[in-house]
């Protein structure tokens, strides 16, 4: 038993396998690696090993289980929508539901395999970046579960777009400290957190919330978020049969694209499309598409794909999704990527919110503004491959946090007097390309023809 | 006081200026050679670190050379980097103002010629994705070519510098990684091993930043550096004025300061600031070790 494992299911091959990559140290073909001070090497040994003991622990496997069971809610179910379904040209839909964990998205199972780790290796303190702040909350959830201290690094320029996740955070005994170095997002977040980590790292372990950053994390985060695709490919076998045509996810680091990814990988009929945070196009340089718009580099910690300059300075990245407002990807989505086993395209904010309108409209569920990101790509790939196509998409997240950011985008309520968010100027509100309320239900069908 | 130019390294200047020619791996390393000659005096070397493009391009050289003035022996001249992970809030405050000047390796390598030219040893101190985007043999060889020691990379092992270990071995240029307290035995082997001209030792588990105290952990990391090493240990993190200079220059070959001389330039004093502090720690690093009874 590991933490692979799951039902074999009839007249299927076997997927249960890890993947052959990474290698030992941390690589998946060209990408990967650790390009860390040397000061964090030992701590990154340590979790190595430590991990790779875990990992197949007859104890730790159940008490993971358990937790994953009856704390977190899972197995998350799939949810075929097919009045959603009607504007992606006719093709089957089906979600799986990670924004019905505790804590609102996928981002638990990745703290609660970490946070069991940090017990294990016997250090008391956590800390953790977070954009959106989803996997800050979760990780300061965890952090109550199980004793530990905790500190989440959060650029002010994020603790402003998502003050209700700041407020979780701190509820639940968390110190948040908001970054105000760099761009003051996401990356210089996980900058601090390296910081303090190099500085601490005697009783801290830095719980890292991607697949990206230096070896194991990529390795590991994607073992602990792979059930998203375990399960959803035994429920889908179970369900309907058969395989889904097309997996979809949104990518920013990547976590929740490799978890429901993992399964499928070795299933060569599966097609596997990422969707990346396309921002306001990816021709306008204002975009978070780091394998579409980006080229290979070095970025904490790992070489993958990334924004940057000619004198390789990373380059901000922006996405009205500041889950998915990250210049860097994970180094398994590049690898994924130039082997051809996985598509990546960009989806913009417009693109976006359009999704996000219609699957609150027609389907009574309020989808994180990252996940919305996959439901458009479902929206052009279903419209591609019609009626017949069976699309499975991560559905990474539940809207809650986003609620505000949503309705100024919509023009909703009273936010004259409200500061618009980076991503959201005051010009770009809804314009003649952006869908307005009841368009984004009634206005699809001239695209529907196409 | 770090005028003269030893003959060594006129012959490679001169050699670096044929295109095309590729410099002998047996010339010898400029910076264990200046280390060496440092040592030779009875002193330890004093290594200054300033990043290229702070309070400008050539407000930075100016600096530069003040502290070459002031008695540096060797300058580690900083490419600015948009996300300085091992630095703390002092360079990382001038870092970003160069970053946002747009500061890139054409003008680290006029620093570099210029800081030759004053009769101190340049060496790049960069971190990883700089050089790797600017191509790593173009790199070293352009290094080698503005008459550069070599390259101080902070974040890059000696595990994944394979293309960097070949073009270093390529142009005859130094090459330094870092150890820290917390390496293994078996790393601080392999990393000793793999540098040339000095290694790094980062004394304290932490960023770059002054501290009230440099401590005993550098010097045990020193001592066991020592043992493996067969290049200079030079130490770095948390120095800032001559008495934690005379301090470290007690049990190591080179005492290198960094954030002590940008916040000279961050709080306005300017060269003149610059080369003041030299003189401090050049005094320092010159001040007989204590020798417990």
């Amino acid at each position: 038993m590991t933490l692979s494992a799951h039902p074999p299911a009839p007249d299927v091959p076997d997927a249960t396998a890890r993947p052959e990559w990474p290698d030992a140290t941390g690589h998946f073909g060209p990408y990967g690696g650790r390009f860390v001070p040397e000061a964090l090497i030992a701590a990154l040994d340590d979790l190595t090993e430590a991990y790779a003991a875990m990992r197949v622990d007859p104890l730790f496997l159940e008490e993971f289980a358990a937790l994953q069971r009856d704390y977190t809610g899972r197995p998350s179910p799939i949810t075929e929508v097919p009045r959603f379904a009607e504007h992606c040209g006719g093709a089957r839909v089906i979600l799986k539901r990670e924004d019905l964990n505790h804590t609102g998205s996928h981002k638990i199972n990745n703290v609660l395999g970490q946070a069991l780790l940090t017990r294990r290796i016997g250090k008391t303190r956590v800390i953790a970046e977070t954009g959106a702040g989803q996997h800050g909350v979760a990780t300061a959830t965890a952090a109550a579960l199980m004793g530990l201290s905790c500190t989440v690094y959060m650029g002010e320029e994020d603790t402003r777009r998502q003050a209700l996740n700041v407020a979780r955070m701190r509820l639940l005994g968390a110190e948040v400290i908001p970054v105000t170095t760099g761009s003051r997002t996401l990356k210089d977040a996980i900058n601090e957190a390296f910081r303090d980590w190099v500085t601490n790292v005697e009783t801290t372990n830095y719980v890292f919330g991607t697949v990206a950053g230096p070896h194991p994390f990529p390795e590991m985060v994607r073992d602990f978020q792979r059930v998203i695709g375990d399960e959803a490919r035994a429920q889908l076998l179970e369900r309907e049969g058969a395989l889904p045509d097309v997996v979809l996810a949104c990518v920013g680091g990547g976590s929740n694209a490799i978890g429901i990814f993992t399964a499928f990988v070795p299933d060569d009929g599966v097609r596997l499309i990422g969707l990346e945070a396309g921002g306001d196009g990816v021709e306008t340089g204002r975009h978070a598409s780091s394998i579409t718009g980006g080229d290979p580099g070095v970025l904490h910690g790992a070489r993958s794909y990334l924004l940057q300059d000619e004198n390789g300075q990373t380059i901000e990245s922006h996405s009205i999704s500041a889950g998915l407002d990250y210049p860097g990807v994970g180094p398994e989505h590049a690898y994924l990527h130039d082997i051809g086993r996985a598509e990546y395209r960009p989806v913009t904010d417009t693109q976006a919110m359009e999704a996000f309108a219609l699957l609150c409209r027609t389907e009574g569920i309020i989808p994180a503004i990252e996940s919305a990101h996959a439901l458009a790509g479902a929206m052009q790939v279903g419209r591609e491959l019609g009626p017949d196509a069976v699309l499975l998409v991560n559905l990474s997240g539940r809207g809650d946090k986003d609620v505000e950011t949503a309705s100024r985008w919509f023009g909703l309520g009273d936010h004259a007097e409200v500061d618009p968010g980076p991503g959201l100027d005051t010009d770009q509100q809804p314009t003649e390309g952006a869908v307005s309320n009841d368009e984004a239900v009634a206005g699809q069908d001239a695209g529907e023809q196409a | 006081m770090s005028k003269t130019e030893d003959d060594g390294r006129v012959s490679i200047a001169a050699s670096a200026s044929e295109p095309g020619a590729e410099r002998v791996r047996s010339r010898g390393s400029l910076l264990a050679t200046r280390i060496t000659a440092a040592r030779a005096e009875g002193r330890s070397a004093l290594i200054a670190y300033l990043p290229v493009g702070y309070p400008d391009v050539p407000g930075s050289i100016e600096a530069m050379v003040a502290a070459v003035e002031g008695g540096a022996d060797v300058v580690e001249i900083g490419m600015p980097y948009s996300d300085p992970g091992m630095d703390g809030p002092v360079i990382q405050q001038a870092v970003d103002v160069a970053v946002r000047a747009g500061v890139g390796m054409r003008d680290v390598f006029r620093a570099v010629s210029a800081v030759a030219e004053s009769g101190a040893v340049p060496v790049v101190m960069s971190y990883w994705n700089p050089i790797e985007r600017y191509g790593v043999d173009r790199f070293a060889d352009d290094l080698a070519a503005a008459r550069g020691a070599g390259a101080i990379t902070p974040d890059l092992i000696p595990d994944e510098a394979a293309p960097w270990i070949a073009a270093t071995d390529r142009t005859g240029l130094d090459r330094v990684f870092l150890v820290a307290p917390s390496s293994t035995d078996a790393r601080l082997a392999a990393t000793a091993a793999a540098c040339r001209g000095f290694v790094y030792a980062a004394s304290t588990m932490g960023v770059t930043g002054t501290r009230a105290t440099v401590g005993h952990a550098a010097e045990r990391l020193v001592a066991r550096t020592r043992e493996v090493a067969e290049v200079p240990v030079c130490v770095g993190l948390g120095v800032s004025d001559g008495d934690q200079a005379a301090e470290v220059a007690a049990f190591a070959d080179g005492v290198i300061v960094g954030s002590a001389y940008v916040r000279e330039l961050l709080e306005g004093r300017g060269p003149a600031g610059v080369r003041a502090l030299s003189e401090d720690l050049a005094e320092g690093v010159r001040r007989r070790p204590v020798v417990p009874a």
